[in-house]
């Protein structure tokens, strides 16, 4: 509490405006973060471009191959199956996540004792890494060790992640499983934001529950679904860890997005021209997601998108 | 404790209004909803749980909802054998050895780019800061790997923590400086009339009204750095500098069969952040967010 108080004023408070005394330069305090992230983020990122016109094994030396790489990637039809996988998880998470977040937020938005219990139970899942959470659902799934065989229930029986649509949907499952708690929890913030003012209005005008979600609820909050929903699209563009884990992108290539693409082709395959390629592709698209979403919260002031 | 501060507030914490709310309908879909998921994310928590003090032989046998009759701790002797405390170490060195100048370096940065609003150099700064935030680490990973091979760092704890400081220093100089533009223009000016320079500002005035923000920044990237997986498994090669995520993953490959143990390397690896959470619950809640919801 006492942070927020500023602390006491010693001094004039009010100076005139003419006293021009030289700053002090501040700029060179930026260059310490400003270098350590030139060279692990900025110089890799040009890195990676350059990387895709040449021909590397990961340890001998780098050769200059001009569009080689590209050639091979684009031709490649693990391509478009991988831009194919990706997009299936970015729209499923989407169309998963959102109404059910939206949905735990609401609920959890409520004052009740028993909801902050809740709500202290819901953000487990946050605190896990995706290794973790991806061994326990592997665990739990397993035909013949889970929980299925366990508790003799046929239907929890099967070979989750051997069938190419049961391991999309476990995947789908366990990404639920670990984000929802996330954008539960933007969603709960954004809602108890909302001026109670609003809603004692609407009641008086006799607007039932419904109407208020969606007529005051909704366009209350939906800079936070904006937010919300860029986090969920350009982050599942990048999910690796889980799946990884979970399916190593398997069966076959199911569940084989374009990150795991490009970890396999480069650090398994060792290509890592053509991965290198892959990587510029999952860049690009990220930009190309990043920008159509900030064009569709275009209605938003600046100032709030700066948030995000 | 006097942690509920700036960022607490910012996430709704507000001051607990009249029962306005309660005279209405109940809210029985999100009721249903709130239920379920529930059970949805307590039944595998309990199971992992349970299942992790029960022996091999014991959990083919019994129910697997059914606590374990006589709990052992097994697993859990298995789990520490099979040098976790060495992985619990990394995860520690990596986690504190990033995060502390991770933040003070935006810290600064963040500073500098307010104190010097308007000039074209600072402004360039930080739009490239901002670009950072659109750069996913997965597409950066092959040349990362290699600027880490050339400087001799492979297979060390350091070729971790550079990366990591990295990746954390955009969005920490964004919520900083969202943080230290909010601090009244009066109090760097009476600071200046003091006497005071910008280094002796920035610790004296600027630090202690933005630390609310610096906890959140630390805690937003240091669960991100705890639970990274991507880098060790890239940059190290070794079984002494494996973090604890890779660690787990290593353990699954080797005791896959043997679950009451996996489970039990789950738990163990989760604790310390499940003790934190329990200290700090809303603190913590306030960094997972880092001010999404502002």
């Amino acid at each position: 509490m006492t942070a927020l108080a500023p602390p006491v004023v010693r001094g004039p408070t009010t100076t005139a405006g003419g006293a021009s005394v030289k700053r002090g330069a501040v700029t060179w305090m930026a260059l310490p973060a400003l270098a350590i992230y030139i060279v692990f983020a900025v110089v890799p990122l040009l890195g990676v471009l350059v990387l895709s016109f040449t021909t590397w094994d990961g340890i001998g030396s780098i050769q200059a191959s001009g569009l080689t790489s590209w050639r091979r990637v684009l031709t490649d039809p693990g391509l478009p199956h991988a831009l194919w996988v990706t997009f299936k998880i970015m729209a499923f998470t989407w169309l998963i996540q959102t109404p059910i977040s939206l949905l735990i937020g609401v609920f959890l938005a409520g004052h009740q004792r028993y909801r902050e219990f809740l709500a202290a139970l819901f953000f487990i899942p946050l605190l896990l890494s995706s290794a973790a959470i991806a061994i326990t659902y592997k665990a739990l799934l397993d035909p013949n060790f889970g929980l299925g065989p366990g508790l003799h229930l046929a239907f929890l029986t099967q070979d989750w992640l051997g069938s190419a649509q049961l391991a999309f949907a476990v995947v789908m499952f366990v990404v639920s499983w670990q984000f929802i708690p996330f954008h539960s929890l933007i969603y709960q913030g954004a809602i108890r934001q909302i001026p109670k003012s609003i809603y004692e209005a609407a009641m008086l005008d006799g607007a039932g529950r419904i109407r208020q979600f969606f007529s005051i609820t909704i366009p209350q909050i939906k800079y936070t679904i904006i937010v919300s929903s860029t986090l969920m699209i350009v982050g599942s563009l990048t999910f690796f860890d889980l799946i990884f884990v979970l399916t190593e992108g398997g069966p076959g290539d199911a569940t084989r997005n374009l990150a795991l693409d490009m970890y396999k082709t480069g650090f398994q395959a060792n290509l890592m021209g053509p991965a290198s390629a892959i990587a510029v592709i999952l860049v690009l698209v990220g930009l190309f997601l990043a920008l159509l979403l900030q064009r569709l919260g275009g209605s938003l002031s600046e100032s709030q998108l700066e948030g995000a | 404790m006097a942690t509920l501060t700036t960022d607490a507030t910012r996430t709704g914490r507000a001051p607990r209004r009249r029962k306005v709310r309660s005279a209405s309908r109940p809210n029985w879909l999100g009721g249903l909803a709130g239920w379920l998921w529930l059970g949805i994310v307590i039944i595998p928590i309990y199971w992992i749980v349970i299942t992790s003090f029960k022996s091999q032989d014991t959990y083919f046998s019994g129910n697997p909802f059914a606590p374990p009759t006589s709990p052992t701790l097994e697993n859990y002797r298995l789990v520490v054998q099979s040098d976790f405390p060495r992985y619990f170490l990394n995860s520690v060195i990596v986690t504190i050895g990033a995060i502390v100048p991770a933040v003070a370096l935006s810290f600064m940065a963040a500073y500098a780019i307010v104190r010097s609003a308007g000039k074209w150099l600072t402004s360039g700064i930080s739009a490239l800061f901002l670009m950072g935030l659109a750069i996913p680490i997965q597409a950066v990973i092959i040349p990362v790997y290699l600027i880490i091979i050339k400087l001799g760092l492979y297979d060390s704890l350091m070729a971790l923590i550079l990366p990591s400081i990295a990746f954390a220093i955009p969005l920490s100089v964004l919520v900083l400086s969202n943080f230290i533009r909010d601090v009244p223009k009066e109090l760097f000016e009476s600071m200046r009339l003091d006497g005071a320079n910008e280094w002796r500002t920035l610790w004296s005035l600027a630090f202690p009204l933005t630390r609310p923000a610096l906890v959140t920044v630390a805690i937003y990237n240091g669960l991100a750095i705890w639970n990274g997986f991507l880098l060790p498994l890239i940059l190290t090669q070794s079984p002494d500098k494996r973090t604890l995520p890779l660690a787990l993953w290593t353990f699954q490959g080797q005791y896959s069969v043997n679950i009451p143990a996996v489970l039990a390397s789950v738990v163990l690896t989760t604790l310390p952040i499940l003790i934190l959470y329990v200290i700090g619950r809303r603190q913590l809640l306030s960094g997972l967010t880092a001010g999404f919801s502002k």
